[in-house]
């Protein structure tokens, strides 16, 4: 079966990753054994399945281990445990073959800031090896259709707003088609606007294309307004995996429970708490 | 061939997104040439002053030459080496490493593009420097043998390349101080290689470091052809090193680099800015 014929896009196995504090590629550590270095377990045996088409959340605090998870189905990372498909290519083992088919939009915008749009996204073109003069065509539509006027094309973009970089970022990622699009808190430090304007084009994402999306967030209406199905994830262990409706209908107190009280039932604490938990000085 | 035609086109992606940044950062580039072009001048007035500073009767002409070689050719390999060992310290630096390393691309494709861009750059930086410093001195290439200092400049060109990319491993394996170890790297090099005298005149244990610098042999090979007029058989003792070291230190440079790159994706470092 091919990529494009299965039914599942992303299929996590009990991954889980443990990152040391100050490593340095264990080279070092061999001669630090009386001394040994903090470890923190950043995703803890998930497990889980996005449908094809779908817009799956991942929701969690900052920490919760949400964008190792992204990272770890883009390539950048390696599970410790567990194997993680994407639309049945092992990301270790088919490193290539994934590579593009995915696209992902981070919470910073990773640009070369002093170029323009169209310098960074005709880089972004020819790294998946669409031709230039196509490329170029594309860029303009594509930042029009996201309301980026074509004199704003050339600029560059550390003169542009964090919502129109973030906007850019979104079409950097539509410039190459992927099957798989994993957004990285894409609308985290947005203003209201901005942010509606980027919720609005994943849910035109899903509509209008063949794109599977993995969005990570720590907003809750955000989450309950996009995601097909929801993970909930709580010191990198995945606690609940379900519809929004499903979660309010299972963790829920009262019919009219929101996502902000499930994620307090599921974790004990409101995402505030969470994050100033985790901001807080250890020892 | 879609494949190749994909790859040449992802090298091409290193190439006009490096002259891209070169355009944007240009107000740097023009204080980076006026530093180097003043550095050549100091460097070979030096030479012009000898006969003043000592008193004595010194061959000016030849030490202007002998200087002026070692500076345009320090000039051409250290742009070389910085454009190739900065490629992750760079992109950590503007934060788009991920999204690089994350592409569809070969790191042999990457390393193609980037070894590109840095020997245009290089020759076009140094051509620069040599057209206003020869403005300010006479400098007699009568007997040079322009093809044989060619042949040598290119040859020199893939050891430094294959230099270049065993040091930028550095930067990947050593996140907090990588960067820092590669300015040691090319500081060590232009101490042992002879830039600016004769490699006999340093202790001999700096001598021994000097005979696994390829900037020795480049060095060395092109006063040889520039002063002497030695043709290319002529300089075979300069071309073989030089051809063995490029030969062995790229495949080894591009293994190391893989190693480093699956090391630091296990290890979550890849990310991570000093």
């Amino acid at each position: 079966m091919s990529e494009l014929e299965t039914p599942i896009a992303v299929e996590i196995e009990a991954v889980s990753k443990v990152f040391v504090d100050g490593a340095s590629l264990g080279i070092v550590d061999r001669f630090r054994r009386q001394h040994p270095r903090k470890s923190v377990l950043a995703v803890d045996a998930v497990s889980l399945s996005v449908q094809r088409g779908h817009i799956y959340g991942v929701l969690g605090a900052n920490g919760s281990g949400k964008s190792t998870l992204i990272r770890l189905v883009s390539t950048l990372l390696v599970p410790d445990q567990g194997r993680v498909l994407v639309f049945g290519h092992d990301v270790v083992k088919e490193e290539m073959t994934v590579k593009r088919l995915i696209n992902r939009v981070s919470v910073e915008a990773a640009f070369f800031r002093v170029l323009s749009p169209m310098e960074n996204l005709l880089y972004a073109a020819r790294l998946y090896g669409i031709d230039g003069g196509v490329a170029r065509k594309r860029i303009v539509e594509i930042l029009g259709q996201l309301g980026i006027e074509s004199e704003k094309v050339g600029e560059p973009l550390q003169k542009m707003s964090r919502g129109m970089q973030q906007k850019v970022a979104i079409a950097r990622a539509l410039l190459t088609s992927p099957v798989l699009l994993l957004l990285d808190e894409p609308t985290t430090g947005l203003d209201p606007r901005s942010k509606r304007e980027v919720q609005q084009l994943v849910l035109d994402l899903r509509a209008h294309h063949d794109t599977t999306v993995v969005l990570t967030t720590h907003d809750m209406d955000e989450a309950d307004r996009l995601c097909d199905r929801i993970a909930v994830l709580h010191h990198g262990r995945m606690v609940a995996d379900d519809t929004p409706a499903g979660l309010k209908r299972v963790h829920g107190a009262t019919p009219a429970a929101t996502l902000e009280d499930i994620f307090m039932a599921l974790t004990g604490h409101s995402i505030e708490e969470e994050e100033e938990e985790e901001a807080a000085p250890v020892g | 061939m879609a494949t190749v035609i994909q790859e040449v086109r992802a090298s091409y992606a290193f190439v006009e997104r490096n002259i891209n940044l070169t355009r944007r950062y240009w107000g740097w580039e023009i204080v980076f040439l006026l530093y180097s072009i003043v550095n050549s001048l100091a460097v070979t007035f030096i030479g012009a002053a000898m006969q003043q500073i000592t008193g004595q009767k010194v061959d000016t002409s030849f030490l202007v030459l002998y200087l002026l070689i070692g500076t345009l050719v320090w000039s051409y390999l250290s742009v070389v080496f910085d454009a190739i060992s900065e490629m992750i310290t760079w992109e950590r630096w503007e934060g788009t490493i991920e999204y690089t390393f994350m592409a569809p691309v070969s790191r042999g494709t990457h390393m193609i593009g980037t070894v590109l861009f840095a020997i245009v750059y290089g020759i076009v930086r140094t051509g620069v420097i040599l057209v206003v410093v020869s403005a300010f001195f006479h400098v007699d290439l009568s007997k040079a043998d322009l093809f044989s200092s060619t042949v040598l400049l290119l040859v020199g060109s893939i050891s430094f390349v294959g230099l270049g990319i065993v040091a930028a491993v550095l930067p990947l394996m050593f996140t907090e101080r990588g960067s820092q170890m590669t300015r040691v790297v090319e500081a060590v090099l232009l101490l042992v290689s002879g830039v600016y005298y004769p490699v006999q005149v340093l202790p001999g244990w700096l001598q021994v470091i000097a005979r696994i610098s390829p900037a020795t042999y480049v060095l060395e090979g092109m006063r040889l052809s520039l002063m002497n007029g030695a043709n290319v058989p002529a300089l075979a003792g300069y071309l073989i090193p030089l051809l063995v070291m490029g030969l062995a230190s790229i495949p080894i440079g591009v293994v190391v680099f893989g190693w480093a790159e699956r090391a630091a994706k296990r290890s979550g470092t890849l990310k991570r800015s000093g």
